[in-house]
C-alpha cells in the first residue's frame, strides 16, 4: 500500500528534475498515441527532433516560435506570483499585435517605429488585462474567468477589424494592411527569421527574474501572492499590486504579439496566435513561475510544435498531436508539483 | 483499575536526524482522562500521529485492549475504536454539520442515511452538552463549536479512545468549562481520553493521570496531577525551574499612545463604542474580555488596519491624520498579531522576507525600489542570533518553525526598531511555558526602557501578572479600568459580564 506524506521542505533540485520528469512522462505517455496513429515511436520522435533542434536552422524556426510563449509565459509567471489568475496573455496578445500594427502601418524611420510599436503594444495588452483586476479588486469578480472571457472578447474584436475597416480591398481576404517596410524588425541572421524581437525575449527573462526577486515591487508581488492578508497588515497596498501586477502582465503578453507583427508576419490576421497565450499558461507551470525557468520551458513547447509538423509530414502522425503533448506536459507538471508538498511511502498491510 | 483501553510500547520515530520519539511507553484506561504534556516539539502531536494511524512507527507496537494491531491509516484507527480531534479541524466548510458528520459513513443501500444521523447527533448532543445546530453550514460556526463538531464527529463514528491535541489553545476560557463538562462526561461514560495541553492549570484541573514528554521521552508521570504543584510538573517539562519573572515598580512617562472618542460601524465583529484609553510610556495596559467585544476592532483600529468613524487617536504626541499600517508604524507604532499564520507571516516564503515585511520600503531594506539582499539577510540572521530563534536559517520557509519560534520571530522584527508603543493581542497563545516566559522578559524589558505596551489577552492570570493596569472591554466598550494593585480575578470577571460598568468608567 502507498500513502501520500506530507513534506515539511523540498530539496533544491527539484527546481530541475520535475520540469524534466514532467517532460519524460509527456514523451512516454505520448508515444501511445504515435505507435496507435501507425508510427514508429523513436523514427516519430527522431524526426520531431531533428526537425526543431537537429541543425542551426532548425534551431533558430525553434527559437522565433519560443519568443512569443517567453513573453506569455513570463506574462503568465508574474501574474500567478501574485495570485493574479490572468488566463487572458492570448486576448492581450491579439491586442498587443493590433495596436503595434496600427502604429507600424505609419511611416516614419525605423527604430523609432519599433520603439512606439512595443510601446504601444504593451500599453494595449496591459489596458486589457486592467479590466480582470480592477473587476477583481472592485467588485470582486473572479479574474480566472473574467480573464479568459475577455479572450473571445478580443479576438472577436480583431475579426471584426480585418473583416470590416482593414479588410484588405485589393485580395479581399481578411487580413490587414502590412506595417510598413521600415517598421519590419531587422534580421540578426541572414536567411533565418530569427528576429530583433528575440533577442528581447531572451533579455526580458532575466530582466523580469531581476523584478522580481531583487526589487520592492517584486517583493510585494510575492508577498501579496503567498499572503495578502499578512501584506495589508504588512503594510502594503494590495490592490495596487495587483493593479501593478496586472500591467507588466499584460504588457508583457502584449509584447509578444508586437513580436509577431514587427518580426514573422508584417500583419495581423485571424490566425495571428495558435494559442501562445495559453501555452503561456504551460510555459510558466513548467517553469514553476520562475522567470529563468520560462526560456528552456518557451524553447521546450516551441521544438515541440514546430517538430511536429515535420514529425506528420514524414510519418503521417496528425500534427495535433502537438497539442496534446502540451495538454499532457502541463497535467504532468501539475502533478510533479504534487511532489514538492507530499512524498510517497510504502505502508505495510494492514493485519 | 481495569485492563488498559490502549497501550503503546516502546514507540520511537524519527524524522530524519531528529528523534520525535524515542521508547514512549504509555497507557489510557477506560474511564481515564490521560494527560500527554511536553514543551513544544517534545513529540506530543508525533506519537498521537501514530497511534491515529498517520505515521508508521520506526519500533514499537500498539495494543488495542491486550492485542496487537497495526493502525496504517485513520480508517484503521477508528475501527480500532480511536478518534482525534486535530490540532487542525478537518471539516468540509461549505457542508452542513450533519452533512459533515456523516461524510464516508455508509448509510443503507448507498444512501445517505438522514434520520439516523440527526437521531444519533442528539442523542450525543444531551449526553454530553455537546449540542449542535444539524442544518448550519461549518464556515458559519465559531471555533468552539468546529471543535464540538470533530468530537461529536470522532463519537459518531464509535471511538471509545479520543485524543484531543492541544484542544484549549483555540478556546476562550469560558468554552474551556463546557469542553471539560463533555470530557468528564464521556469519560465517566466509560471512554478513554487523551488530553495535550502545555497549561499545567488545566491538566490539573481535569485529568486523572499524566504522562510527561520532553524531548521525545518520557521525562516523568504523574499518578495524581490534582495535589501535584505546576512548578513541578514546569520542571519535568523543561528540565528546570521555571520562575516567572517579577515586574518592577514603574514611573510612567507621558502619554505615548491616546484614543479619544473613537468609534467604528463597518466592521465584521463587534464594533468600537466610544473607547478612550490611554498608554503611557514605560507602562503595559492590559485589554481584558471576553472575545468578541470589540478587542479585534480596537486592535485594527490601533494598528491602522481600520479607520474609526469618529474620534480621535494619537501616537507618540501626534494625531493620527490617515490610518493605515504604514502610516501608524511612521509614527513609532509596533504590532504583534494574534494570528501569527494569517496576519503576521508569510509561511511560503523565507523566514527573513516575514521578518522584514513591515519596513521593506525603508532605507534599511531597499533603495530607490531595489532590495538590499545583503541587508535583509544580515538583519534576520542578527535577530535569528539575538532571540535564539530555533531554525537552519533565514531562507527557511517560515511555516516550517515551530509556534514559539515564529512568534519570537515576530517580536524581533518589532522590537528591532524600537517602537514608542507596542500592541500585541494574545502573546502566548499556544506557546510553552518556555517559550512564553520568555515573550514576557521581553516585554518587561521593554516597559523597562519606556516602551508603552498594550496587551490584549484572555488569560486574566497573565494579565495580572504583566500590566501595570487593565482595562476590560464589554460589547465594544470600556467597561471599566482598574489598577493592577486593585485587580483581582473577580472584580475583572465581574467587569466583563458587564456588571458595574458605571461606576468605574475610566
Ligand atoms: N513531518 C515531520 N517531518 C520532520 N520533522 C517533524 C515532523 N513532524 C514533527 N517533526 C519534528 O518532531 C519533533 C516533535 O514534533 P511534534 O510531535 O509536533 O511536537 P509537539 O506536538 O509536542 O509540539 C519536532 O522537533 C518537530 O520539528
Ligand atoms: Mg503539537
Amino acid at each position: 500500500m502507498f500513502r501520500l506524506e506530507a513534506r515539511t521542505s523540498t530539496p533544491a533540485w527539484f527546481n530541475l528534475a520535475l520540469p524534466l520528469l514532467a517532460i519524460a512522462a509527456t514523451l512516454i505517455l505520448c508515444s501511445g498515441l504515435i505507435a496507435l496513429a501507425g508510427a514508429r515511436v523513436v523514427e516519430a520522435y527522431g524526426v520531431m527532433f531533428s526537425a526543431s533542434l537537429g541543425d542551426s536552422y532548425a534551431i533558430t524556426e525553434t527559437l522565433v516560435r519560443a519568443t512569443p510563449m517567453i513573453f506569455t509565459g513570463l506574462a503568465v509567471a508574474v501574474a500567478f506570483r501574485a495570485k493574479f489568475w490572468n488566463i487572458g496573455a492570448e486576448g492581450q496578445l491579439l491586442a498587443g499585435a493590433v495596436a503595434s500594427c496600427a502604429v507600424g502601418a505609419i511611416p516614419m524611420p525605423g527604430p523609432l517605429a519599433m520603439l512606439l510599436m512595443a510601446v504601444a503594444g504593451a500599453a494595449a495588452g496591459a489596458a486589457v488585462a486592467l479590466v480582470p483586476a480592477t473587476l477583481r479588486v472592485k467588485f470582486k469578480v473572479d479574474d480566472v474567468v473574467s480573464s479568459l472571457l475577455l479572450n473571445s472578447v478580443i479576438f472577436y474584436a480583431l475579426m471584426a477589424l480585418i473583416e470590416g475597416p482593414w479588410k484588405d480591398t485589393f485580395s479581399g481576404y481578411p487580413i490587414s494592411p502590412p506595417i510598413e517596410d521600415s517598421a519590419n524588425f531587422p534580421v540578426l541572421m541572414e536567411g533565418t527569421r530569427l528576429h530583433v524581437g528575440v533577442l528581447a525575449a531572451l533579455v526580458a527573462a532575466p530582466l523580469i527574474w531581476f523584478l522580481i526577486a531583487r526589487t520592492t515591487l517584486g517583493f510585494r508581488i510575492r508577498v501579496t501572492g503567498e499572503n495578502p492578508e499578512a501584506a495589508r497588515y504588512g503594510g502594503i497596498n494590495v490592490e495596487r499590486v495587483l493593479l501593478s501586477t496586472a500591467l507588466l502582465s499584460g504588457g508583457l503578453a502584449g509584447l509578444a504579439g508586437v513580436g509577431e507583427v514587427g518580426g514573422v508576419h508584417f500583419q495581423v490576421m485571424s490566425d495571428i496566435s495558435p494559442g501562445y497565450g495559453y501555452s503561456g499558461i504551460v510555459v510558466a507551470m513548467l517553469a514553476r513561475l520562475n522567470p529563468l525557468g520560462v526560456v528552456p520551458a518557451a524553447i521546450f513547447l516551441a521544438a515541440v510544435m514546430t517538430g511536429a509538423e515535420a514529425m506528420s509530414r514524414a510519418t503521417g502522425v496528425p500534427a495535433f498531436l502537438s497539442d496534446v503533448i502540451q495538454g499532457t506536459a502541463l497535467l504532468a507538471m501539475l502533478v510533479a508539483l504534487l511532489f514538492t508538498a507530499y512524498r510517497i511511502r510504502r505502508v505495510g498491510v494492514a493485519r | 483499575m481495569s485492563a488498559p483501553l490502549i497501550e503503546m510500547r516502546g514507540i520511537t520515530k524519527s524524522f530524519g536526524a531528529v528523534k520525535a520519539n524515542e521508547a514512549v511507553d504509555l497507557s489510557v484506561a477506560p474511564g481515564e482522562i490521560l494527560g500527554l504534556l511536553g514543551e513544544n516539539g517534545a513529540g506530543k502531536t508525533t506519537l498521537m500521529n501514530v497511534l491515529f494511524g498517520a505515521y508508521a512507527p520506526d519500533a514499537g507496537e500498539i495494543l488495542v485492549e491486550g492485542r496487537p494491531v497495526t493502525i496504517n491509516s485513520s480508517a484503521d484507527a477508528l475501527a480500532a475504536g480511536i478518534g482525534m480531534v486535530h490540532q487542525h479541524f478537518h471539516l468540509a466548510p461549505r457542508l452542513s454539520v450533519l452533512e459533515n458528520l456523516l461524510i464516508g459513513i455508509p448509510g443503507k443501500s448507498g444512501r445517505i442515511d438522514r434520520a439516523g444521523g440527526l437521531a444519533r447527533l442528539a442523542e450525543i448532543g444531551r449526553q454530553h452538552g455537546l449540542t449542535l445546530d444539524p442544518d448550519l453550514p461549518v464556515a458559519a460556526l465559531s471555533v468552539g463549536e468546529q471543535q464540538r463538531l470533530e468530537i461529536v464527529k470522532a463519537l459518531f463514528r464509535g471511538a471509545r479512545l479520543l485524543i484531543l491535541d492541544e484542544p484549549t489553545a483555540v478556546l476562550a476560557p469560558t468554552e474551556v468549562d463546557g469542553l471539560f463538562a463533555a470530557l468528564r462526561s464521556m469519560a465517566a461514560q466509560g471512554l478513554g481520553i487523551i488530553f495535550i495541553s502545555h497549561k499545567l492549570n488545566e491538566v490539573r484541573a481535569l485529568t486523572h493521570r499524566c504522562v510527561v514528554l520532553r524531548h521525545g521521552r518520557v521525562a516523568g508521570r504523574v499518578d495524581d496531577p490534582a495535589n501535584t504543584t505546576s512548578s513541578e510538573m514546569a520542571r519535568l517539562m523543561c528540565g528546570h525551574e521555571i520562575v516567572p519573572p517579577a515586574r518592577g515598580p514603574s514611573t510612567p512617562g507621558a502619554a505615548v499612545l491616546t484614543l479619544d472618542g473613537i468609534s467604528t460601524s463597518r466592521h465584521s465583529g463587534m464594533a468600537l463604542r466610544d473607547v478612550s484609553l490611554f498608554v503611557r510610556a514605560g507602562e503595559i495596559l492590559g485589554i481584558a474580555g471576553v472575545s468578541g467585544n470589540g478587542q479585534r476592532a480596537l486592535a485594527e483600529v490601533i494598528s491602522g488596519v481600520a479607520a474609526p468613524d469618529a474620534g480621535r487617536m494619537t501616537i507618540a504626541g501626534k494625531k493620527v491624520e490617515q490610518f493605515s499600517p504604514r502610516a501608524v508604524q511612521a509614527l513609532g507604532l509596533g504590532r504583534i498579531p494574534e494570528d501569527r499564520m494569517t496576519t503576521g507571516l508569510v509561511t511560503n516564503l523565507p523566514l527573513a522576507d516575514s521578518m522584514v515585511l513591515p519596513r521593506i520600503g525603508t532605507e534599511a531594506f531597499s533603495r530607490k525600489g531595489l532590495l538590499k539582499p545583503d541587508a535583509i539577510r544580515a538583519f534576520a540572521e542578527a535577530q535569528i542570533k539575538a532571540y535564539d530563534i530555533r531554525c537552519p536559517g533565514p531562507m527557511t520557509r517560515a511555516g516550517a518553525l515551530s509556534g514559539g519560534n515564529l512568534q519570537k520571530a515576530l517580536l524581533a522584527r518589532e522590537l528591532a526598531f524600537d517602537p514608542q508603543v507596542l500592541i500585541v493581542s494574545q502573546p502566548t497563545r499556544g506557546l510553552d511555558i518556555g517559550a512564553a516566559r520568555f515573550i514576557h522578559e521581553k516585554f518587561l524589558d521593554m516597559r523597562a526602557k519606556g516602551c508603552g505596551i498594550i496587551v490584549i489577552g484572555e488569560d486574566l492570570e497573565e494579565l495580572l501578572m504583566l500590566c501595570d493596569r487593565i482595562a476590560v472591554m464589554y460589547e465594544g466598550r470600556i467597561a471599566g479600568t482598574l489598577d493592577s494593585a486593585d485587580a483581582t480575578i473577580a472584580r475583572l470577571g465581574l467587569l466583563m459580564t458587564g456588571a458595574g460598568q458605571t461606576e468605574e468608567a475610566a
